[in-house]
């Protein structure tokens, strides 16, 4: 019964409240009719019964995600980290006071002990204050770029995929050109011709990573737009607009939201890794990758200090939103679901 | 079905005439001119106006990118006015090092891969599946060039196993194997955590179908249900998953030979980015792009061929 629903139900909360006092009432019909045989109800009692399917409707589709979700050990383990991470990076300076600004090269390349939990780098930084002040900007580029990107993605997927012909065509074969260009070398070249920032950083990692989502949601919006509740908003004159915002793009929130999940994680990973290809961003940015990259400096001289730490966050971090991505994949996934 | 080929084709043009097109128009975009950069600051406007005369660059746009169209054709990947030699020239010497670093990563991460990603398929949620899961997570979950440096950290500074760096260009490859042991390795790595999930996924999928629950009941010893039905059946994926993987693999190229100075191509980009040498860049950037594009077009075409059930 859950299932009969389940396409409606995300459709929109119009539809939804339509449809769900049906299904729902019809799961109470049996146990009301074997009430009803021993003691004959009023018609006033018959008129209360969708009312009563409302309670039970709790097994909504978002439920029993939440519920499949929840149950998955490594995702709640992503979270927990996440939260931990995130705690780390934003609220561990204002507990953890350092100075992140002047370089103190008397006090470089101290091994960790006394002040210095975690050492210093070789601009006298206090490695752990960097780690954190860095993991505020990985995170703060990771979510930009997740969410900007799988947005831009969304509504060119669902744009391309819900008019087809030869926009469809056309957009998809721009999809596959900017795919045929590798990002690491393209990153390279832009790092050679503009003064890398933060903002160009950003708006560089969207604009390679919107492709996955746009060729997912793409192909959704295929198989959507010949559902017969878009065939009826259409013959109803609904505009294409209101089709794709309503009921295409709504449809496809599972694609997305294991979309972002990913992206985010890759992109803290490619921000690492263009880092260390010298897309490098002024010293008062620090991040994760930077840190990194710029202690693989002293690999030979031993300062492990300067690089595992780093390279710990970056690792917990982007599996903690993979174990995240997997279980939500897994819960929006029907074959798997619990029926 | 050879329609398929025939329009799968004709997408793979388009698409490579794309590539070319950005790549030309960020070679044009950039600030500053090459004849600048070549007879320096102080060149009359005279001897700029003849440079460019002579190197085509004050005829229209379209007339400059159809005759670096026609270059492209013709196997010319352009020019380096920095180091006076073609980019051609260049690659002939990288390439061959970059298909033996790249070939036999790309063999051995498959070779690891494949028994695994059934193994783990055939005993899901066993110990050893989590244990695989975990470790390709992790892999997956590190910056590509941090899997060489964990590697460099422990054969070779921790334990003095392999030397940290490739041989060097001049000696030939071949002369220090042991060079070699190393970022081969790595990138064998970097690749194997781009493939695993995958192979375990798609086997598990294969398990899932009829054909393999019809091997079994008809008594069909499990030996041969997963060699003769599962594994034929897994390769399917796997040649998908070779060519769409292929820009991963380039990339990942890039880095490792950047982390072991390994002298090919990718090295050589790196180089040109330091020397500004956008044409090279460029005429790289080109080259990998087409590559992608035909990995995509033989992935298609060879999941076409060894799939009886997909019919276009």
């Amino acid at each position: 019964m859950r299932f009969s629903i389940r396409g409606s139900g995300t459709d929109g909360p119009a539809s939804g409240t339509q449809h769900e006092p049906e299904g729902a009432g019809s799961a109470l019909e049996d146990p009301e009719r074997v009430a009803a045989n021993t003691v004959a109800p009023t018609q006033a009692e018959i008129e209360l019964i969708p009312e009563g399917g409302e309670v039970v409707s709790t097994g909504s589709p978002w439920a029993l995600i939440l519920r499949t979700f929840a149950q998955n050990k490594l995702a709640i383990i992503g979270v927990g980290i996440v939260v931990l991470v995130v705690l780390f990076s934003f609220v561990g300076p204002l507990i953890y006071r350092t100075d992140q600004t002047n370089t103190n090269i008397i006090a470089a390349h101290l091994p960790p002990g006394g002040s210095y939990p975690l050492g210093t780098d070789s601009e006298g930084f206090d490695v752990l204050g960097r780690l954190m002040e860095g993991g505020q900007s990985s995170i703060e580029v990771g979510l930009a770029v997740g969410f900007i990107a799988t947005l831009l993605g969304l509504i060119y997927g669902a744009v391309s995929g819900y008019v087809g012909g030869w926009l469809d065509g056309l957009l998809m074969r721009l999809v596959d050109v900017a795919y045929a260009i590798p990002i690491v070398f393209l990153f390279i070249f832009m790092a050679e011709v503009f003064r890398p920032n933060l903002m160009l950083l950003i708006v560089l990692l969207v604009a390679t990573t919107w492709l996955i989502p746009a060729r997912l949601v793409r192909g959704e919006a295929l198989s959507l737009r010949t559902r017969e509740y878009v065939q009826a908003v259409k013959v109803m004159g609904g505009g294409s607009w209101r089709i794709i915002l309503r009921h295409i793009v709504p449809n496809t929130i599972g694609t997305i939201m294991v979309t972002v999940t990913f992206q985010v994680a890759n992109a803290i990973l490619t921000l690492a890794v263009l880092q260390y290809l010298g897309f490098g961003l002024p010293p008062t940015v620090p991040t994760w990758g930077s840190m990194l990259s710029d202690g693989t400096t002293f690999l030979q001289d031993g300062y492990w200090w300067q690089i595992y730490p780093a390279l710990f966050m970056i690792v917990i971090t982007v599996v903690a939103f993979n174990f995240i991505g997997d279980a939500l994949q897994d819960a929006f996934d029907v074959r798997l679901q619990e029926r | 079905m050879t329609g398929f080929i025939i329009r799968r084709l004709g997408q793979a043009i388009i698409v490579t005439l794309g590539v070319t097109l950005i790549t030309f128009g960020l070679l044009h975009a950039l600030p500053g001119s090459i004849a600048r950069d070549i007879l320096g600051p102080r060149a009359s406007p005279q001897a700029i106006a003849q440079f460019n005369h002579q190197n085509g660059f004050d005829r229209p746009v379209y007339t400059q990118y159809w005759i670096f169209l026609k270059r492209l054709a013709h196997g010319n990947l352009g020019y380096s006015y920095i180091e006076n030699r073609s980019t051609d020239s260049l690659l002939a010497v990288e390439l061959p090092r970059d298909l033996v670093l790249g070939g036999i990563s790309l063999a051995l991460s498959l070779i690891i891969a494949i028994p695994i990603g059934i193994a783990q398929a055939v005993r899901r949620n066993g110990v050893m599946d989590y244990a695989g899961t975990g470790v390709s997570f992790v892999l997956y979950s590190m910056p590509q060039y941090a899997i060489a440096l964990l590697l460099i950290q422990f054969l070779s500074i921790s334990f003095h196993v392999f030397p940290a760096e490739a041989p060097q260009s001049g000696t030939g490859l071949f002369s220090d194997p042991q060079g070699l042991i190393l970022p081969v390795l790595s990138l064998t790595l970097v690749t194997y955590a781009q493939f695993s999930r995958y192979m375990r996924s798609s086997a598990i999928d294969t398990l899932a179908q009829d054909y393999i629950r019809t091997a079994r009941a008809k008594g069909l010893s499990e030996r041969l249900v997963l060699w003769r039905h599962l594994l034929r059946n897994s390769l399917i994926s796997v040649v998908t998953l070779v060519g769409l993987n292929i820009p991963l693999v380039l990339t990942g190229t890039l880095i490792i030979e950047q982390v072991f100075n390994y002298p090919g191509a990718g090295y050589e980009y790196y180089q040109a980015a330091l020397r500004s040498d956008y044409e090279v860049m460029l005429g790289i950037t080109v080259l990998v792009g087409v590559v992608t594009v035909v990995g995509n077009l033989l992935a298609d075409i060879g999941y076409a061929i060894l799939d009886p059930r997909i019919r276009y």
